[in-house]
């Protein structure tokens, strides 16, 4: 099978259409067992009590937000690089889930935090460099908005996401260091080693992050692709059929 | 190469030279950016001597990115840009000639005024020689980092702001290793480090950013 078939985004279209609702529901049910084992099955941790189970949402988030970024960078190279329109609708569509994703994970380790660390946020090496993945997202999705010619806009962003993954490694280590220089490691985890039902929760909640993020980007891809393609024929008359459903 | 280089350096030089008033008003920003904290933090000498080099730096930062859109935009719309694009010269050769003008012009002079900053925060004389010298390393990347944030804004609505968006999370490890070699200095741990580590980033800079400028030039002009 020849995958570059589906670099066109009409073929790409109705593939993203087949394959959004199979991830759809294969994250709904990994979801569902996963939200089961996070409440019901696993054990109340030894030291944290009931408030640690935020991390079957926590570390996921964290996870998806850097993987996002990676996958956005990632179809940022192969479009400047191969000049296939679909590449770049495909980083455009990852941003606003790995911004939400970005959030989520600060936001839930600030309730985290508080009860365990007694303090909503404090200027440690990860949640910093969280904080400033996030404002990464937000510089490529401000970007992209702000250009008006679509090809210009699409190649800015994908520059401006490479740089960013380029500066990614060394500000995490940056901050890394800043933050051992500064404190001590007064807020480490103090995790002894975790129950195996805790680490099957949390990666079968990893997994429905990963099949919720293909399912929403496959969707939103497809609003792209109709969008920016909306002049050629075929997707003329998909925007019809669609309207007319509606 | 070199002559397209020294060529559009020597122009850049000299049309900054002729409008010096507006590379006064950065610098002076600088200046009132960085008298303003000590009203607010209030005047212990303490505190001040503490937070000095990162309140520099910080507003040396925001100096820079003040200053950064006047990189290109001048060229942009008098349609120089677009000439020095369809011109034979590498575009790295030029893209890195205004780069450094741009740092000589804004980034240097913000090196040199640092001292009478951080006397005014009362560092100690081997404190402030650190800080100029972390400085002199620090602002050619900020420049070089700058450059691609402003060729990627180039001509849009909201530039100002979205330049600082795009740009200073990016900085941040400058302005990490930048204040924290005093503090590294001022503890006794040494210099080296801190000063390597920059002088790496610098030279990692040189070696990316100008390409990457350029590339993004050609996007904003196609």
């Amino acid at each position: 099978m020849n995958l570059f078939k589906f670099s066109s985004p009409q073929t790409f279209y109705s593939l993203a259409g087949t394959l959004a609702p199979v991830f759809g529901v294969i994250a709904a049910v990994l979801a569902t067992v996963g939200l089961y084992i996070s409440f019901f099955a696993a054990p109340t941790d030894a030291v944290q009590g009931e408030v640690y189970r935020i991390i079957f949402i926590h570390v996921p988030a964290a996870w998806m937000s850097m993987v996002i970024y990676l996958a956005m960078a990632f179809w940022s190279a192969i479009g400047l690089g191969l000049g296939t329109r679909l590449s770049f609708y495909m980083a455009k569509a990852l941003a606003p889930t790995g911004a939400l994703f970005c959030f989520l994970a600060l936001w839930t380790g600030a309730l985290w935090g508080r009860p365990t660390w007694g303090t909503y946020w404090a200027w440690d090496a990860r949640m910093t460099s969280q904080l400033l993945l996030l404002f990464l997202y937000f510089g490529h999705i401000a970007l992209t908005n702000a250009i008006e010619d679509a090809r210009r806009a699409d190649k800015a962003g994908a520059i401006i996401a490479l740089v960013g993954a380029v500066n990614i490694p060394i500000i995490y280590f940056s901050v890394k260091w800043w933050n051992t220089l500064h404190q001590g490691s007064s807020i480490n985890l103090t995790k002894s080693s975790m129950a195996s039902t805790m680490l099957i929760g949390m990666l079968i909640m990893a997994l429905a992050a990963w099949a919720y993020s293909i399912a929403v980007t496959l969707v939103r891809v497809r609003s792209i692709i109709l969008e920016r393609e909306r002049r050629t024929d075929w997707a003329a008359a998909e925007i019809r059929l669609q309207g007319a459903k509606a | 190469m070199n002559n397209a280089f020294i060529a559009v350096l020597r122009r850049d030089l000299l049309l900054a030279w002729r409008s010096r008033a507006d590379l006064l008003v950065a610098l002076s920003f600088f200046v009132v950016v960085a008298s303003l904290f000590p009203f607010g933090v209030g005047s212990d000498p303490d505190q001040l001597r503490a937070i000095g080099p990162g309140v520099v730096w910080v507003a040396a930062l925001l100096a820079t990115l003040l200053a950064l859109p006047r990189m290109f935009s001048q060229d942009f719309d008098s349609g120089v840009l677009e000439q020095l694009l369809l011109s034979q010269e590498p575009p790295v050769a030029w893209v890195s000639a205004k780069i450094a003008a741009h740092w000589l012009s804004t980034g240097l002079p913000l090196v040199v005024v640092s001292p009478l900053l951080a006397l005014m925060y009362g560092l100690e004389p081997g404190a402030i020689k650190v800080l100029a010298l972390a400085l002199l390393i620090g602002t050619p990347i900020l420049s070089l980092i700058g450059a691609i944030g402003a060729a990627l804004t180039l001509g849009l609505r909201g530039a100002g702001s979205l330049l600082a968006l795009l740009v200073l999370p990016l900085m941040v490890p400058v302005l990490i290793f930048g204040a924290g070699s005093v503090d590294a200095w001022a503890s006794g741990i040494g210099l080296r480090a801190h000063l390597l580590l920059m002088g790496g980033g610098l030279f990692a800079a040189l070696a990316l950013a100008p390409s990457a400028s350029a590339a993004a030039l050609r996007i904003t002009m196609d």
